[in-house]
């Protein structure tokens, strides 16, 4: 093993992180609002808001993203009135067509997460919530929300493990993330063991992190399916 | 009796589908009733007192809460509320108690306890909490305040909800079977609860299968048979001359 190159290929690599990152996070914020819509849509019980989601679920889960990927980048420049509109500064740069595709993807995959996630919330705690008078709004917000989300945590983790993965396919529309600064870098050298298995320890590393914040995450929103605690337990007469 | 009832149902109706549950059920409780509603599995009991805070819509029929009204329209499919301030503000004065108690499982129960009189009733938070520490004492699981529901038996459970249903400064409290999911040596706990509030002089009405509560608690007893009031009155008279023949039968087991 050469150490020394293995280091270097680790510092031109480190570069592409914050790239990789943006772009994961860009997705998955945007894509989470968006699956909350289309989760929503599913569950609102009305066929016209129902069936677009489905359509789209389907249509988007069952294409691979690396095609997505190419429809949006090389696909929508081809119609004049993309490149006339407003959305066509964004369009042009790789960078918002990897964003949008990926935002597409992981919506379509978490809305079915959220779907899970609220189809789980217990009726009867509806019911409590609106035999004390809650607005429906408030409903939402204060019982159902929460509840989806600590329903849904571990599959989203997931979810977000596989788009920071996701984001590697970003590098065949030119961006420079961590993939694609490999893939310049063995082109240069033709050592390609060493610069992927730098590239796929980084990925190793970044999963890792956000590994620990999902559980950290859980563990802090689930205290109640834990066992109570003994220093709790024993508390008894402490009021 | 000139006094305006508490909760007052006249001729409520009830299906769900071709099932005819309420078929024109009326009854009255007035301030400070105990009302023991009594019947076999499928009467119509839960119905109808889901009936009174609209948890499920009548078909027909009128429910007043201290003489309001609450406004019905007809749908395709039945009657759906008018207006659902007007629900959601009647609700909030009338507690209700599961038979499955129904906590909020991702809160603890101090959270449980003042999160209608903080976020329905918009009440300060200081105060709320103070309220609540209070009802908590008198239920006896102050000591459990921190707990999540799902760290407590089912009677601790049980007294949670009622004290969650308290906190809403109630002017009625429903209580359906609230101790039907309980095992046999938590129902007294729940039971002497119940008796306090009574013993208060608030106006409850109960569906319950606990003949000793109906029979030494309430005031009033109804019978439901079939979606239709079969016997009423005092307990000491209804349980003595009452000349039904199912409500005999009933008692018999």
């Amino acid at each position: 093993m050469d150490f020394a190159f293995l280091y270097d290929t680790l510092l031109t690599l480190l570069p592409g992180v914050p790239l990789t990152l943006k772009l994961a996070f860009s997705a998955v914020a945007l894509g989470a609002v968006l699956a909350l819509g289309l989760a929503m849509m599913r569950l609102s019980g009305l066929r016209a808001l129902d069936w677009p989601a489905r359509v789209y679920v389907f249509l988007f889960r069952s294409t691979p993203l690396l095609v997505q990927i190419f429809l949006i980048y090389y696909g929508l420049g081809q119609f004049r009135e993309v490149r006339t509109s407003w959305l066509w500064p964004f369009l042009r740069e790789p960078y918002w067509c990897a964003v949008l595709a990926l935002t597409l993807n992981t919506a379509a995959y978490a809305s079915e997460i959220f779907r899970g996630g609220l189809l789980a919330v217990p009726h009867g705690q509806v019911e409590a919530a609106r035999a004390a008078g809650m607005s429906r709004g408030l409903l939402f917000r204060r019982i159902v929300l929460p509840v989806a989300i600590r329903q849904a945590l571990p599959a989203y983790g997931s979810e977000l493990i596989l788009m920071i993965k996701a984001t590697a396919l970003a590098s065949i529309i030119t961006l420079m993330e961590v993939t694609g600064l490999a893939a310049k870098l063995i082109a240069e050298t033709y050592r390609a063991i060493e610069v992927f298995i730098v590239a796929g320890s980084i990925y190793l590393v970044l999963n890792f992190v956000v590994t620990r914040l999902v559980l950290a995450a859980e563990r802090r929103l689930t205290p109640h399916l834990r066992p109570a605690p003994v220093a709790i337990l024993n508390d008894g007469g402490a009021a | 009796m000139t006094a305006v009832p508490a909760v007052r149902l006249t001729d409520l109706r009830k299906s769900f589908g071709p099932l005819e549950v309420l078929k024109g059920v009326s009854l009255e409780a007035h301030e400070g009733d105990v009302v023991s509603i009594l019947g076999s599995s499928g009467s119509g009991k839960s119905t109808m007192l889901r009936c009174i805070n609209m948890l499920a819509t009548p078909d027909g029929g009128e429910v007043a809460i201290r003489g309001e009204v609450i406004g019905l329209t007809p749908t395709r499919h039945g009657m759906r509320p008018a207006d659902r301030l007007q629900v959601d503000r009647m609700r909030s004065q009338i507690g209700m108690v599961f038979q499955s108690f129904n906590l909020w499982s991702h809160m603890t129960v101090l959270e449980n306890v003042i999160e209608a009189p903080i976020h329905v009733q918009k009440r300060p938070r200081a105060e709320a909490v103070a309220e609540a520490e209070a009802i908590l004492a008198k239920v006896g699981i102050a000591d459990k305040r921190n707990h999540y529901p799902a760290h407590l038996s089912g009677g601790q459970q049980q007294r949670a909800a009622i004290a969650r249903a308290l906190a809403q400064r109630p002017k009625v409290m429903l209580f359906d079977e609230p101790t039907s999911a309980l095992d046999p040596e938590l129902v007294g706990e729940v039971l002497r609860v119940m008796r306090s509030l009574a013993e208060e002089g608030r106006t409850m009405l109960v569906v319950t299968h606990e003949m000793g509560f109906a029979r030494d608690v309430s005031n009033k007893v109804v019978f439901l048979h079939k979606g239709v009031v079969e016997a009423q009155g005092a307990p000491g008279e209804v349980f003595t001359n009452s000349t039904s023949e199912r409500f005999r039968q009933f008692l018999a087991g």
